[in-house]
């Protein structure tokens, strides 16, 4: 097992936002998480590269191990961990520099300063990402004159620039148009044989599109874990069957 | 795939990974006294000052003005002065920098002359206050022939403060929801009515202590009023504004130019007690916004 | 009813007009007297001349304003020589570092310093930091009156200025930033310096170039402890005067009305005017720049 999540509780303050989650994620698969906003998915996906320790009152219970390692020990060193475990976020985040320094950020700030590998691994994350074609001649320009979608595959190529064998990534589409989403869509596809990808979405079409196995998160509990074809064409559980139906959220 | 780091490289990243890790943590500490410097000298500062001049004060203190001899000395008349000053100003900047600010916000929000208006604000608020004094020289002291009165002097303070009052009631005013206002004039009620019955009791606490923050700057200012030639050795409280006066940064100026021991100690004294009055206003201004901020929740 | 709201209206728009005429009154007065001055002192003079002596005789007389500016720079260089580093670092640590009840004790704490009156901070560096000063470093051989110990207070003064409106600038940078940069293990220092400081770089520059405007126009503390020589010099251990200060020394003792000395004081105060003016109209123009930026 790549990742394995045991009985993780989240409290922001008093509010007790995931109760007790338990999910194990195999290597290189893709893992969507659905459910109604508020029901914790978000949560649960920061919880694997400890983006929750930045957050002022927030506290995290039970076990999260990568490669059987527990990343919440003492001994785990946190930016090494978000090194390991790469992160895609809602909105398009570039960083204001150009877009060759995004992409290169990462092995700048984890202490590479060979320029030849650099630009080797600049070149060689765009590719990854489906974007060297489009920006390979204005690469000294700045990040934020490019489009939506191409941001989004920016940060992508960011986060890739690092080695990472995790993929998390937060609603990655939500603020893209479809044709956008659709080539995020199909570079999550392509990207599935190189890392284990994590996906919140609340777009049902795109979990199922793309993932391998589906997680509904209701309220901040884990109600059904299964195979995406199970769980959209027969679901066990009621409430999962009226999310899914759309009959609420 | 892209080409590996090589053994070497791989070696070096390791130790500038280290030495990223040791640079945030040093800096956190770094920082962390930085910041305590501040703090550190506001404590050294107060302890100064206390120590100096704590011992000199009582009651004759209190009573006595101006004289030749350090132990006789006192704040009377500067003290008087101050407390003449803090009306006068009052008086003349409240109702002009509050009905400058209701201006802006409540009839003009977005017209030419309001944009004027607020650059021509920014710049006044940028102005040294020495220059202020200048003005007050050159209109209210010689044009008008005013002369080094107290009202010269709170005329002067008046202008210097009113760029602050008009933005603190602004801002005050900024965070009367709409629908306040859309209430009263649905009930019929005029513009200045929904001003004067909804939006200004609404605001009030806001405005108030933009307004004593104000005031509390114009009782510590002391170059324009040296400019506009107020008094340092004067023995009785003006009876009325067309009176000269002194107050009391200027007396601690005139005390700390003197080469005697005795007066220093006197100019470390009044400080404490000048001190004491900001810190006392500031005190009640914070309050009131407390209060203010945890009662109103629109 | 008509009418009374008409009337309250006109009221409300001559409080406001109020301030233009300020405006408009200053640089009157200031004009009218420079003019004046630039009668009798060529304006080549004032600006090239390096000696100011106003007070001596006729044949003796110079006026160059550059000794004036010289002390004006020097105490003002020191001054942002402490706040600007101090001022920056505080800001990075409150809004990166600290936790919100650090935060909530530090920021009042540095509100108090804003609030103190500028001749308790005269009276301190001339009582207090030259005194310590020449104590601990008696090799220096301070001067009693010097630019070093001002300077260092004005710093002190200006720093919550900076700190603030810095801090303020770096709150400003979008939460996402942040998280783009720590998602890919970077710490928090590479995240300070190398995404959110450059990402508020404009608002930092508006606080300094304020607090650069505050220095050159503080006037207290420089009168009480930097002294009152104009000496064209770049050395913080000497007496400088700044031209704050000459206007103080000028007022204080009695100049007739017509006297050059008198319309100095007015060429003096111009020049000050027009140089915060100017600082003032950067940060004006920096910080509309900086908004557009973040919409």
């Amino acid at each position: 097992m790549k990742i394995e999540a045991q009985d993780v509780h989240v409290y922001y303050g008093q509010e007790h936002t995931l109760k007790g989650v338990s999910l194990s994620v195999k290597k290189n698969t893709v893992t969507a998480l659905i459910g109604p906003s508020g029901c914790g998915k978000s949560t649960f996906l920061r919880c694997m590269n400890r983006m929750n320790d930045l957050i002022d009152n927030c506290k995290v219970s039970g076990n999260i191990l990568i490669d059987g390692v527990d990343i919440n020990s003492p001994s785990v060193n946190i930016n090494e961990l978000r090194k390991a475990v790469g992160m895609v976020f809602q909105k398009p985040n570039p960083f204001p520099k150009t877009i060759f320094e995004n992409v290169a950020y990462g092995l700048r700030v984890n202490g590479v300063s060979n320029k030849e590998y650099i630009n080797d691994k600049v070149e060689w994350s765009l590719k990854q990402a489906a974007l060297w074609d489009e920006v390979k001649d204005k690469l000294k320009k700045s990040a934020l004159a490019l489009s939506g979608g191409q941001q989004q595959r920016l940060c992508i190529a960011r986060a890739l620039a690092v080695e990472p064998s995790i993929l998390l990534m937060d609603e990655p589409a939500s603020a893209l148009d479809p044709i956008s989403t659709s080539k995020i869509e199909e570079l999550i596809y392509n990207l599935k044989a190189s890392y284990t990808i994590m996906i919140v979405t609340h777009n049902m079409q795109q979990a199922s599109r793309t993932s391998d196995k589906t997680a509904f998160f209701y309220m901040g509990e884990l109600v059904e874990y299964d195979d995406t074809r199970t769980l959209f064409t027969n679901p066990k559980k009621e409430r999962t069957q009226n999310y899914i139906t759309g009959r609420f959220g | 795939m892209a080409k590996k780091l090589g053994k070497r490289m791989r070696q070096k990243q390791v130790r500038k990974n280290k030495w990223y890790e040791y640079q945030d943590k040093s800096y956190k500490y770094i920082a962390l006294f930085a910041t305590s410097i501040g703090v550190i000298i506001l404590g050294i500062l107060l302890y100064d000052v206390v120590l100096d001049g704590f011992g000199r004060i009582d009651l004759k203190f209190f009573l006595d003005s101006s004289s030749r001899k350090a132990k006789n000395a006192g704040i009377y008349a500067a003290l008087g002065g101050t407390l003449w000053i803090m009306l006068l100003t009052t008086l003349i900047a409240f109702p002009i920098g509050i009905g400058a600010g209701i201006y802006l916000e409540e009839y003009n929000k977005k017209g030419r002359l309001s944009s004027i208006l607020e650059i021509n604000i920014s710049n006044l608020a940028g102005i040294p206050s020495i220059i202020y004094g200048l003005l007050g020289l050159e209109i209210f002291s010689r044009t008008l022939m005013m002369g080094d009165t107290a009202l010269t002097g709170a005329l002067t303070l008046a202008l210097l403060i009113l760029p602050i009052i008009i933005v603190s009631t602004r801002e005050a005013l900024k965070t009367v929801p709409y629908n306040l206002r859309e209430a009263s004039f649905a009930l019929g009620a005029s513009k200045w009515q929904t001003i004067w019955h909804q939006i200004l009791p609404a605001s009030l606490p806001g405005i108030v202590t933009g307004a004593i923050l104000a005031i509390s700057r114009a009782i510590g200012e002391t170059a324009p009023l040296i400019v506009i030639g107020a008094a340092t050795y004067i023995t009785s409280v003006p009876t009325w504004p067309n009176e000269s006066f002194t107050v009391l940064p200027i007396q601690i100026f005139y005390w700390i130019g003197k080469p005697q021991h005795d007066f220093q100690v006197n100019a470390a004294a009044a400080i404490i007690v000048l001190l004491g009055i900001t810190f006392l206003m500031n005190g009640v201004a914070v309050y009131l916004r407390y209060r203010w901020q945890k009662k109103v929740k629109w | 009813m008509k009418r009374s709201e008409k009337i309250i209206e006109a009221f409300l728009l001559a409080c406001s007009l109020l301030t233009v005429l300020t405006t408009v009154g200053i640089i009157a007065v200031l004009l009218f007297e420079t003019v004046r001055f630039f009668e009798v002192v060529p304006i080549w003079n004032f600006l090239t001349d390096t000696e100011w002596s106003p007070s001596f005789s006729k044949d003796q007389q110079h006026f160059g304003i550059m000794p004036l500016l010289a002390g004006t720079f020097l105490t003002t260089f020191i001054a942002m020589a402490v706040a600007v580093p101090l001022g920056i670092t505080i800001a990075v640590y409150l809004s990166e570092y600290a936790s919100n009840r650090v935060r909530n004790i530090v920021k009042p704490i540095l509100e108090i310093l804003a609030s103190i009156p500028t001749i308790v901070y005269g009276y301190f560096a001339l009582a207090f930091v030259t005194p310590y000063i020449q104590q601990a470093f008696p090799s220096l051989e301070l001067n009693n009156f010097n630019a070093l110990a001002p300077g260092i207070i004005m710093g002190i003064m200006i720093l919550p200025l900076v700190s603030s409106l810095s801090e303020d600038a770096l709150h400003a940078v979008p939460r996402m930033l942040r998280e783009g940069s720590y998602g890919m293990g970077a710490t928090k220092f590479q995240t300070a310096f190398r995404v959110v400081i450059p990402a508020a770089l404009s608002g930092i520059a508006v606080s300094i170039i304020l607090a650069l405007s505050r220095a050159v126009g503080e006037t207290m503390i420089v009168a009480i402890a930097a002294g009152n020589k104009p000496t064209l010099t770049f050395n913080p251990l000497n007496q400088v005067q700044t031209a704050t200060t000459y206007i103080v020394q000028t007022v204080n003792g009695d100049v007739a009305n017509d006297s050059i000395e008198y319309k100095t004081i007015y060429a003096v105060g111009m020049s000050l005017f027009i140089i915060t003016l100017l600082l003032n109209n950067i940060s004006f123009w920096l910080k509309k720049r900086y908004q557009q930026v973040y919409k």
